[in-house]
């Protein structure tokens, strides 16, 4: 922990609005960030978290507010001038080129050049101590970017901003693509960069990464600063979620029903294996159950869940709902047999975002409101409506696009979509991910909701504390093998990793 | 914190900047962006009546503009399903011309002289085989759109070119030419085909389950499919759609000119991808109105009318042509771009 007063301040910035066609994005923020801290920004989704690291990145320019830099006033034209002055970010969406190799990347729009001719090995040689710096030097600088994981072009992402001369990054939500093991390495980074003098401003949903790694927090909601250079070790958990939510929240998991013993078996999964991703997987779901499965990202947790749905084409083994075998590779099959998913990508995999709610909402059943293939609008319009207040999703508009709602309103459109679908099995990858606090005790409680009317649920989850909230029992997961099935009650968060890592190293 | 203002102002400004959301919200909208074509085509038709006069305005000269529309214009109602699903069909000018030829081969015209419709299924069926072989490539081979189809613009030309030997089949089913050469209240057939092939369209696209899988393919690919809509088996259907319109377009050309040949409808593909995307259909796919593409078919044949009344050089004409086409990107980019943002 640092002494704040002592260093002083890196970044004041006071006042700032912005506004999008009428909609205020953001209306008085202040932020004051000092060298050497990380500072997190915490806030709903819609707060305005994204507009304020834009406005701090240059990509927007804002209508209002006063900008200090090391005490003197300055203004941020552009995205190059945020780079002139030592900001440099790391966005949620990684910005990195697939076609180019690392160094590319590292340097783009820097390159190492003499001439007009590009330096490669001068550039390979700087990114590989840029990249042994993160920690990373195993991740050579001539490979092709489009074949790392998520995590690792997050790496790159960083090495490129390292690879100016820096003084503040802006990390926006840069754990959601990792697993406990890489964010620790995350972590690792962020230190090293921070004693070195270099400012991080933090964003995240995740209280219990601020409370690691923070050292101050502004509270952002509705566009407003609510609270700012909070300290991270003395201001209660109660407190900060009723600064974001305006109200109290109690960020716990509803009880568990318990599952009839006489509970009908509706989904059956035998050996299911895709080659090169997990082997023999085999697990029953019954009416009102809750499965969780746990395990590292590229454990084939989410991969499970397609090949099971038929998105993915399954090598060997089989499927079966109420025992009628389903065929391979076939997703209208799936659907069609009452099985939903809902996708770890919402909004690339699972939303039409130019579209109505309620064109989402029917996205899987329009043919049963079409009389001779015509559709009754009408009739989707009010059985979406129905559904949103069943799900109180305010407001209940059917004909707002999908696109402009919150991540925890977009996966209640999902649930919706499948319940007026009538879906017996439900698969949800990633639940709330991109979901704010205050709307995830929701969505658990109406998952609780769900399998307590009779929906046999499978949930895959990167929070393992969701997964045991949640499920009723767990498959632990590593490198594509089942390592256990335990009942939730039966293991705890360690308990897990522990099977994880010792699951991985073998 | 915020600069204070008098409660009076604010309240202006929220004001004014509510109606100025409304206005853009409404243009950014498919009828608003209808409205803007609706502008520009009564520009268009203020400017022909300010130039030519009564030789513009006349009933006569209003026909032939509909009539020289139309064949373009069927082709872009199927070019519109296309696009919108986030695809584009090069080959439909060519597979036009395939259509006209296998149509009046001199067998198929024998065979149809007893039963002139005969000229017309042929015709049809030769356009909707060439879309399902564009949409199987497509779909199962995972070659893309633009490739696929020009391959098949190159290969059916071709083939245009072996069965017609290189010359101008002649029509000669007396049946046909009527039909297509004949009018229903005062208005030629060619122009009805259009109206009904546009009306259908509409249908199609708004108020069907084949529309709904159109938009939704278009809008995102990937959510469709998890949705469970067969993804596939609908990018078929629809360059098979288009391939129909490129036989009706056939049927359309092969009566108005009296003939069949390998070179009908050439470089036509271009003319109805660019009033598609005049008409406010996303190049990107998933969103697009078939009103849009004919009110696009329609400014690009006023004002190549305005031109031939003017006896103005055709080349000043195409210069004109694709400063619209640029102008009308550039509007339409301006507004795609607001109220989809979000944060």
């Amino acid at each position: 922990m640092i002494n704040v007063d002592s260093v002083g301040t890196l970044l004041e910035v006071r006042g700032v609005t912005k506004t999008f066609a009428a909609v205020r994005a953001l209306n008085g923020v202040d932020l004051s960030v000092a060298a050497g801290e990380v500072h997190c920004v915490l806030g709903q989704n819609g707060a305005g978290k994204s507009t304020l690291i834009k406005i701090l990145s240059g990509v927007y320019t804002p209508d209002e507010g006063e900008f200090h830099w090391q005490g003197d006033a300055v203004t941020i034209a552009g995205p190059t001038a945020a780079l002139g002055l030592g900001i440099a970010t790391m966005y949620q969406e990684l910005d990195v080129v697939d076609g180019l190799t690392i160094a590319e990347n590292i340097f783009l729009g820097h390159e190492l050049a003499a001439g007009g001719l590009l330096k490669v090995s001068e550039a390979n040689k700087r990114a590989r101590a840029i990249l042994q710096r993160l920690g990373h030097g195993e991740l050579s600088p001539s490979r092709e970017v489009g074949s790392l994981s998520p995590a690792h072009k997050q790496i790159v992402s960083m090495a490129r901003a390292l690879s100016r001369d820096i003084k503040l990054i802006i990390m926006d939500e840069p754990s959601a693509v990792l697993d406990s093991e890489e964010v620790r390495n995350l972590f690792r980074v962020v230190r090293e960069l921070t004693s070195s003098g270099i400012a991080v401003v933090y964003i995240s949903h995740r209280l219990a990464e601020i409370r690691e790694i923070g050292d101050r927090i502004t509270v952002i909601k509705d566009g407003r600063t609510m609270a700012s250079g909070l300290d991270v070790a003395s201001t209660p958990t109660p407190e900060l979620i009723r600064l974001m939510t305006g109200r109290d929240v109690e960020n716990v998991f509803p009880p568990a029903v318990p599952v009839p013993t006489t509970a009908r078996e509706v989904l059956r999964v035998d050996d299911l294996a895709v080659k090169g991703i997990f082997e023999s997987v085999s697990f029953s779901v019954r009416q009102g159950e809750v499965v969780g499965i746990a395990g590292l990202v590229g454990s084939g947790r989410s991969e499970i869940l397609e090949a099971i749905y038929g998105a993915i084409k399954r090598t060997s083994g089989s499927v079966s709902l109420d025992g009628k075998p389903l065929r391979a590779g076939s997703v209208p099959d799936a659907v069609g047999a009452g099985i939903g998913l809902s996708p770890e990508e919402r909004k690339s995999q699972g939303l039409i975002l130019e579209e109505p709610i309620y064109r989402n909402v029917t996205l899987s059943s329009f043919a049963r409101f079409a009389r001779f293939s015509f559709l009754n609008e009408r009739s989707e319009r009010s059985t979406s409506r129905a559904q949103l207040e069943a799900l109180e999703l305010r407001p209940a508009d059917p004909d707002r696009a999908v696109g402009l709602l919150s991540g925890g309103n977009q996966q209640k459109v999902m649930l919706a979509r499948w319940l007026v679908h009538g879906t017996r099995v439900l698969l949800l990858d990633e639940p709330t991910r991109g979901v704010d606090v205050g709307a995830r005790a929701e969505i658990y409680s109406l998952i609780r909701q769900l399998s307590a009317a009779g929906t046999a649920i499978v949930v895959v989850s990167s929070e393992i504390e969701e997964v045991l909230g949640l499920a009723d029992r767990v498959l632990v997961l590593a490198d594509g093998d089942v390592l256990a099935t335990v009942d939730a009650g039966d293991i705890d968060e360690p308990g897990v990793l522990d099977l994880v890592m010792k699951g991985s190293a073998a | 914190m915020s600069v204070p203002t008098t409660a009076t102002a604010e309240a202006e400004a929220v004001s004014s900047n509510r109606v100025s959301a409304i206005i853009r919200r409404f243009l950014g909208s498919a009828a608003g962006r209808n409205i803007g074509l609706v502008v520009a085509l009564v520009i268009l038709v203020i400017v022909g009546y300010a130039t030519a006069g009564d030789r513009f305005t006349n009933v006569a000269n209003i026909l032939t503009i509909v009539k020289l529309a139309s064949v373009t214009g069927v082709l872009a109602i199927g070019m519109t399903f296309v696009i919108i699903a986030g695809g584009i069909d090069l080959s439909v000018g060519s597979v036009l011309g395939l259509s006209s030829v296998v149509a009046t081969l001199a067998a198929v015209q024998a065979a149809a002289s007893g039963f002139w419709p005969l000229m017309i299924v042929v015709a049809l069926a030769v356009g909707v085989l060439a879309g399902v072989v564009n949409g199987i490539i497509i779909a199962y081979g995972k070659v893309v759109a633009f490739m696929a189809t020009l391959a098949m613009l190159i290969a059916a030309r071709g083939f245009a070119e072996i069965l017609s030997n290189r010359t101008t089949q002649t029509v000669n089913v007396r049946g046909f030419l009527e039909f297509s050469g004949g009018d229903l209240l005062g208005i030629p057939t060619l122009v009805w085909i259009f109206l009904l092939v546009a009306a259908a369209g509409w249908v199609l696209l708004n108020r069907t389950t084949f529309g709904r899988r159109t938009v939704a393919v278009g809008g995102n690919r990937e959510a469709a499919r998890l949705a469970g809509i067969n993804v596939k088996r609908h990018t078929v259907y629809i360059y098979a759609l288009a391939g129909l319109t490129a036989g009706i377009a056939a049927v359309m050309l092969a009566g108005r000119t009296t003939s069949g040949t390998s070179t009908h409808g050439t470089l036509y593909e271009l003319d109805a991808i660019a009033a598609v995307v005049v008409g406010g259909t996303l190049l990107i796919g998933g969103r697009g109105t078939i009103v849009g593409t004919v009110l696009g078919i329609l400014i690009f044949n006023v004002l190549t009318n305005i031109f031939t009344q003017n006896n103005l050089n055709t080349s000043v004409q195409a210069i004109t042509k694709g400063a619209i086409i640029v102008i009308a990107v550039l509007i339409q980019q301006r507004f795609a771009t607001r109220g989809s943002r979000k944060e």
